[in-house]
């Protein structure tokens, strides 16, 4: 046996630095088209314009320009140039994150927990759907329905609304929903995988020892789903913050512009590169104060579920 | 009468009746708007919001204007599809390695290398996609100078985003496996690779092409990314083309034909994703996964 396979290798169980090879490719494109790139948005952030006004990165930290990145982030402030954009933003995805939760958290409770046994895997399939139906299909759809001949306007006229509103330009109401239609998904189903671990006979015992279905719900069902309502709020929160396109979809006016529609007009649109990539500085900072927020919650339950 | 309200309000879940009722016009507001728009395909007229009679002149019938005689349609629904080819054939096999290499290694770096591939799972796609776009324009140093915006740029965007899922699913894979099947091969005398090329890969079929058919999804409804990293008219893809028509005026029923491929691409892909899934890991599990074993031994004895 030692004859055929080869000496070196008899015995010997293949060594950590065996395995580093397998990861080195996938590390070293992550390297280049992650890392390098996240450089070049603050290079970019710190650079300088030519007299053509072409944005030049600072490669260098020598010799960083602090000039747009101060302007970004006092415009972000209130009063400042970018405080609309991000007092949208704010207002937006809090808004829209509350409604996933109203609307979410009882459809993945009463699947999880309530849906008939033969009905369940049908609700599990429908809720997977929308999931891997094309976003930008189901702007189109809202923008189908929406339209001033569309069958919402049609649908309020019957009720006897006689002048409907225009749902598609600038109406931040629209936005919203189509946000929460957008991004749903992606809360109900976390949240659904969380309330379906739970296991039912903690729930008894609570009933057991006294409690009502309320006391038990509240006291045992909901503090065992926060976990998974935290994964799924920070699975609609992220995209949403970067989001642009729906906006431009959905609304194409100025008046409900997010932080992602002055990104992407100052990056793809105009000369002023420098400033985008400031104001994705700025995206990045609010997002990291999100997030800390995120470990620090999930850590805290961690320990009280421990 | 009263006393059964009051009851009902103090205990809102105790009868799911409500939540019958809030589950079932949830899915219908999910759903209905997308099968409508679907249904405007076979609209016999030019509205998308009107309908006007069926036809499939959009589909097909139209000499000029459906679906598969406008070069336009068809070079974007073309585009698409080279575009999660190419996806799908470099970071299916990139994800693979990763996440052998980030499973099994352990030491300086493997942490790190860890958080960097989840980085692109929790940042916003417009986050990845200015970055990748400076550094294509801007940096002027190999590899970056060698790649220019286009199709190139598009697959490297592409590849970026989506190796991270095929690592969590081949992981979580590896993970359910476990070290033993490899071990006793190892035992039996297989040689490193040869234990991961007769042991382990047949048993990571499943992921593998789980993942793969995941990667085509990701790519051909990727929108921020791809647009991003286009160049001219030559390099746009279905969701770039609805997103620059859907508000037009002039856009024609097409349009939803087109997204109906979109979607039913999609969803034949992930289905199918998940019946190979489901049947392959299952033949995996029963004797099939140990055949591979006894063969080994075979082998072995008549050595």
């Amino acid at each position: 046996m030692a004859e055929r396979v080869g000496s070196r290798e008899v015995g010997v169980r293949t060594g950590s630095s065996y395995w580093r090879a397998f990861a080195i490719p996938g590390v070293v494109w992550l390297c280049l088209f992650v890392v390098v790139p996240a450089y070049a948005v603050v290079a970019m952030a710190f650079g300088t314009e030519n007299v053509l006004l072409q944005p030049i990165p600072a490669w260098s930290p020598f010799s960083w320009n602090p000039g747009w990145v101060s302007k970004a982030f006092s415009g972000a402030l209130p009063g400042g140039e970018y405080w609309p954009a991000v007092r949208n933003t704010l207002v937006y995805v809090t808004a829209a994150l509350g409604l996933c939760f109203a609307i979410g958290y009882p459809v993945a409770y009463y699947v999880a927990r309530h849906a008939p046994r033969r009905l369940k895997p049908l609700l599990v399939v429908l809720l997977v759907i929308p999931f891997w139906v094309s976003y930008l299909l189901r702007m189109l759809a809202w923008i189908g329905l929406l339209s001033s001949d569309g069958y919402v306007n049609k649908l309020l006229i019957d009720l006897g609304i006689k002048h409907p509103p225009n749902w598609l330009n600038g109406n931040a109401y629209s936005v919203i929903l189509a946000l929460v239609y957008g991004y749903i998904p992606y809360f109900i189903l976390p949240v659904f995988a969380g309330l379906d671990r739970i296991d039912a006979s903690q729930i008894e015992a609570a009933r057991d020892l006294g409690a009502t279905p309320r006391q038990a719900f509240m006291r045992v069902t909901l503090p065992l789903s926060r976990p998974s309502i935290l994964a799924g709020a920070a699975l609609v929160v992220l995209p949403m913050f970067g989001d642009y396109y729906t906006n431009d979809l959905i609304s194409a006016s100025p008046r409900t512009n997010m932080l992602g529609n002055e990104i992407n007009l100052f990056v793809q649109g105009g000369p002023e590169k420098n400033l985008g990539a400031a104001l994705v500085l700025v995206l990045m900072s609010i997002l990291l104060v999100a997030m800390a927020y995120y470990v620090y919650a999930t850590a805290r339950d961690t320990r009280r579920l421990a | 009468m009263i006393a059964r309200l009051s009851t009902k309000l103090r205990n809102p879940w105790g009868k799911p009746r409500f939540l019958v009722l809030v589950t079932w016009l949830y899915l219908a507001w999910a759903l209905l708007p997308v099968l409508v728009a679907m249904l405007f395909s076979f609209n016999q007229g030019r509205s998308r919001s009107v309908w006007q009679g069926f036809s499939i002149r959009w589909w097909w019938g139209d000499p000029s204007q459906s679906i598969f005689h406008d070069p336009q349609y068809t070079h974007a629904l073309v585009h698409s599809l080279e575009l999660a080819a190419l996806d799908m054939l470099i970071a299916t096999p990139l994800g693979v390695l990763l996440a052998l290499g980030l499973t099994r290694w352990r030491g300086r770096g493997s942490s790190a290398a860890n958080g960097l591939m989840l980085v692109p799972l929790v940042t916003p796609e417009i986050v990845m996609a200015v970055s990748l776009l400076l550094v294509f324009t801007q940096l002027a140093v190999v590899p970056f100078a060698l790649v220019h915006l286009g199709t190139g740029a598009q697959v490297i965007g592409q590849v970026t985003f989506s190796v991270s899922y095929v690592v969590v699913i081949v992981r979580s894979r590896l993970a359910s496996i476990g070290p033993e099947f490899e071990e006793a091969a190892r035992d039996l005398g297989a040689t490193p690779i040869g234990a991961l090329r007769l042991v382990l890969l047949p048993l990571l079929l499943p992921a593998i092409l789980a993942s793969m058919l995941i990667v085509f999804a990701l790519s051909i409804d990727d929108f921020v990314v791809t647009q991003y990293m286009s160049s001219n008219a030559a390099t746009t893809t279905i969701p770039m083309f609805l997103y620059a028509n859907a508000r037009g005026g002039t856009t024609t029923p097409a349009l939803n034909a087109l997204a109906s491929i979109l979607v039913i691409t999609t969803l034949v892909g992930v289905v199918m994703a998940y019946v190979l899934y489901t049947v392959l890991s299952r033949q995996a599990a029963a004797p099939g996964g140990a055949s591979v074993l006894r063969e080994l031994s075979g082998l072995e004895a008549a050595a």
